[in-house]
């Protein structure tokens, strides 16, 4: 059997054949961070009433539009539950049988993950729900990324054909 | 390839040698490991006061995943405190090169046994009762427990890390991912090691590897055994670029491709279960026996044997039909499990940041109250928050899917002869990226 030749064996690296990272990284943050305008919708007063039991939050999948007041009603049908907001820091917390109340302005635009703040059990840490307040912008950009991850991939491999090794 | 030989810094090499640093790692994870098991046997009920939880699935499995295997190949192995009992006893001695003074049956391990079956079928377990594992500190423990004494008793009877090669789904998942991390141990000179008619460097290999004949860093577990025997310094310890396993001449197997498919739909039906706002889902994969659960087990097999490997079929049959080579399907199914590596790493780390970056506000107080009796060792607030995905960690989330693809692709286009044939594999690639992207960000 042919031994492989020498691992420890180094040749110098061809950077040049991955010039075109720049530009393509460059592309990549432009994807993922320029501001689009979102469609706009005129504000409303939203009242949603949520029912929290152990471990789902019902309705767990909610749509607003950015700019919205939002009044939550939250509702627990066994123990005692929490409701809690990413990046808004708006929480609740509501006594079984009884409704907790708040309002908040959904001024940041994106999908976030409502979760239950009330140790209640042994699935509490993944009783989680979703808010989207707007279109989901992040996901469009993913996909656009992941074309871009082809492109990058098919002009990556034809450098190295071209290249030394 | 470019290689860096770490052993040629004295320094590195002294490190490297010496058993005594890795004995001292290995005696932390021992302790550490035991420890574990009586905090989840005796320690709070509440899995998020517990160490054992908060350790085994926040802490440990992050770190597997975003440190050890990415930055470092299967290093974990190298300092995992489960097969160490028994190879003590195998050994005759703690810091004793393996040899003939120990005591153990030392069978060798069955033919039919062989390859990482098993491995992907004890995946498959931890997705069907990982609901209930990850929530109940007291089994954790047992099932760690479990793990510690299986090590024991099967290194009594078969040689070497039989357990760790054939059987430890961790160890699986280590060493598929492996191929694609940054660290290799690999002979420097191949002629010195074809003159040396002992083979010391074999004899001494917990893993039952040559060094000469290593190819992949997949069945290597990186315990430095070889280095410390070889009489000719001939062991190279490289940092090497990632995916060096990953090529068109790699031999691979076909056991891998399924192995791949296996760690991909727990990734699928994990991210479904932990991060998705589907409570019923949740419910069904705890509530281990009833109606819904069988419902959950079924779907999650069909999705783990059924659906994945179908699509995996059928890209890898249309990319053998666009070839000049009359390669047989098996062979083109175990070539091209090589797409499945990258794309799985960078899904579970993209699933692990998900995941852990909420719970990481659970560490410290299960620090400084283990057992969750209400002590506070280290005199923190120990009052842990909900915790909450930031922009940061979803933008972190989507690079991750990003790059996974990239990579996955690169290799199905450097592992094919014209783009059309890698296309398939591409489009599978594309198909499971966008999946686990609505899974973590949609
Ligand atoms: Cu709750």
């Amino acid at each position: 059997m042919p031994m492989e030749s020498l691992p420890y064996k180094t040749t110098p690296t061809n950077w040049k054949r991955w010039a075109w990272v720049i530009p393509y990284a460059g592309l990549a943050l432009l994807i993922l961070f320029i501001p689009l305008p979102l469609p706009f919708h005129a504000p409303q007063d939203r009242l949603l009433r949520i029912e929290a039991s152990s471990f789902q939050f019902t309705p767990g999948e909610i749509q607003i539009n950015p700019g919205d007041r939002v009044t939550i009603e939250l509702v627990s049908t066994d123990v005692v539950h929490g409701f809690s907001l990413d990046a808004y820091g708006f929480e609740l917390k509501a006594d079984p049988g009884q409704t907790a109340t708040g309002t908040f302005i959904a001024d940041q635009a994106g999908v976030f993950r409502f979760r239950c703040s009330v140790a209640c059990g042994n699935l509490h840490p993944f009783m989680i729900g979703k808010l989207q307040i707007g279109p989901n912008l992040l996901f469009f950009r993913g996909i656009a990324l992941g074309l871009l991850a082809i492109s990058a991939a098919l002009i990556s491999v034809r450098n190295v054909s071209r290249g030394t090794t | 390839m470019t290689r860096l030989d770490l052993t040629r810094s004295p320094r590195a090499l002294a490190l490297l040698r010496s058993r005594w640093p890795q004995f001292l790692l290995r005696a932390i994870t021992l302790a550490g490991f035991i420890f574990t098991i009586l905090a989840g046997l005796m320690g709070s009920v509440v899995g998020s006061h517990n160490f054992a939880i908060i350790f085994v699935w926040i802490a440990w499995w992050t770190a597997l995943k975003l440190a050890f295997i990415p930055f470092g190949g299967r290093s974990w192995c190298s300092i995992c405190p489960i097969p160490m009992p028994g190879e003590w006893l195998q050994n005759g001695g703690i810091l004793q090169p393996r040899g003939s003074m120990g005591i153990g049956l030392g069978k060798r391990w069955p033919k039919v046994l062989r390859g990482t079956w098993i491995q992907a079928g004890g995946f498959l377990l931890i997705g069907l009762f990982g609901a209930l594992t990850l929530t109940s500190a007291k089994i954790t423990a047992i099932v760690l427990l479990f793990i510690l004494v299986l090590a024991l008793a099967l290194s009594l009877v078969f040689e070497r890390r039989s357990f760790c090669n054939y059987l430890c789904p961790i160890g699986g998942f280590s060493g598929l991912y492996a191929q694609a991390g940054p660290v290799e141990l690999r002979v420097k000179d191949t002629d010195i090691c074809a003159a040396h008619i002992e083979k010391t460097c074999y004899t001494a290999c917990p893993w039952g590897q040559y060094p000469l004949a290593l190819k992949s860093s997949a069945n290597c577990g990186l315990c430095m055994e070889c280095l410390r025997v070889c009489p000719s310094e001939n062991i190279a310890v490289n940092l090497r670029p990632w995916g060096s396993d990953l090529g068109p001449k790699t031999k691979h197997r076909i056991d891998e491709a399924f192995l791949g498919l296996v760690m991909l739909a727990s990734a699928l039906v994990d991210s479904a279960i932990f991060l998705g706002p589907w409570g019923q889902l949740k419910s069904a994969a705890y509530n281990i026996g009833s109606p819904d659960w069988f419902l959950f087990a079924g779907a999650f097999l069909i999705t783990a044997l059924g659906i994945l490997p179908g699509l995996y079929v059928g890209a890898t049959w249309a990319a053998n039909r666009f070839g000049s080579t009359n390669a047989s399907l098996r062979k083109s199914l175990a070539h091209y499990s090589q797409v499945l590596v990258p794309l799985g790493l960078m899904v579970w780390i993209a699933f692990t940041i998900s995941f852990a970056f909420v719970k990481f506000g659970y560490v410290l107080p299960v620090v400084t109250d283990p057992l969750g009796w209400g002590w506070n060792l280290l005199g923190l607030t120990k009052s842990a928050g909900v915790g909450e995905t930031t922009s940061f960690s979803l933008v972190l989330q989507v690079a991750m899917l990003t790059v996974g693809l990239f990579w996955s692709s690169r290799v199905a286009l450097r592992i094919s002869e014209t783009i059309r044939q890698a296309a398939p594999l591409i489009a599978f690639s594309s198909l499971f990226t966008m999946a686990m992207l609505w899974l973590l960000v949609g």
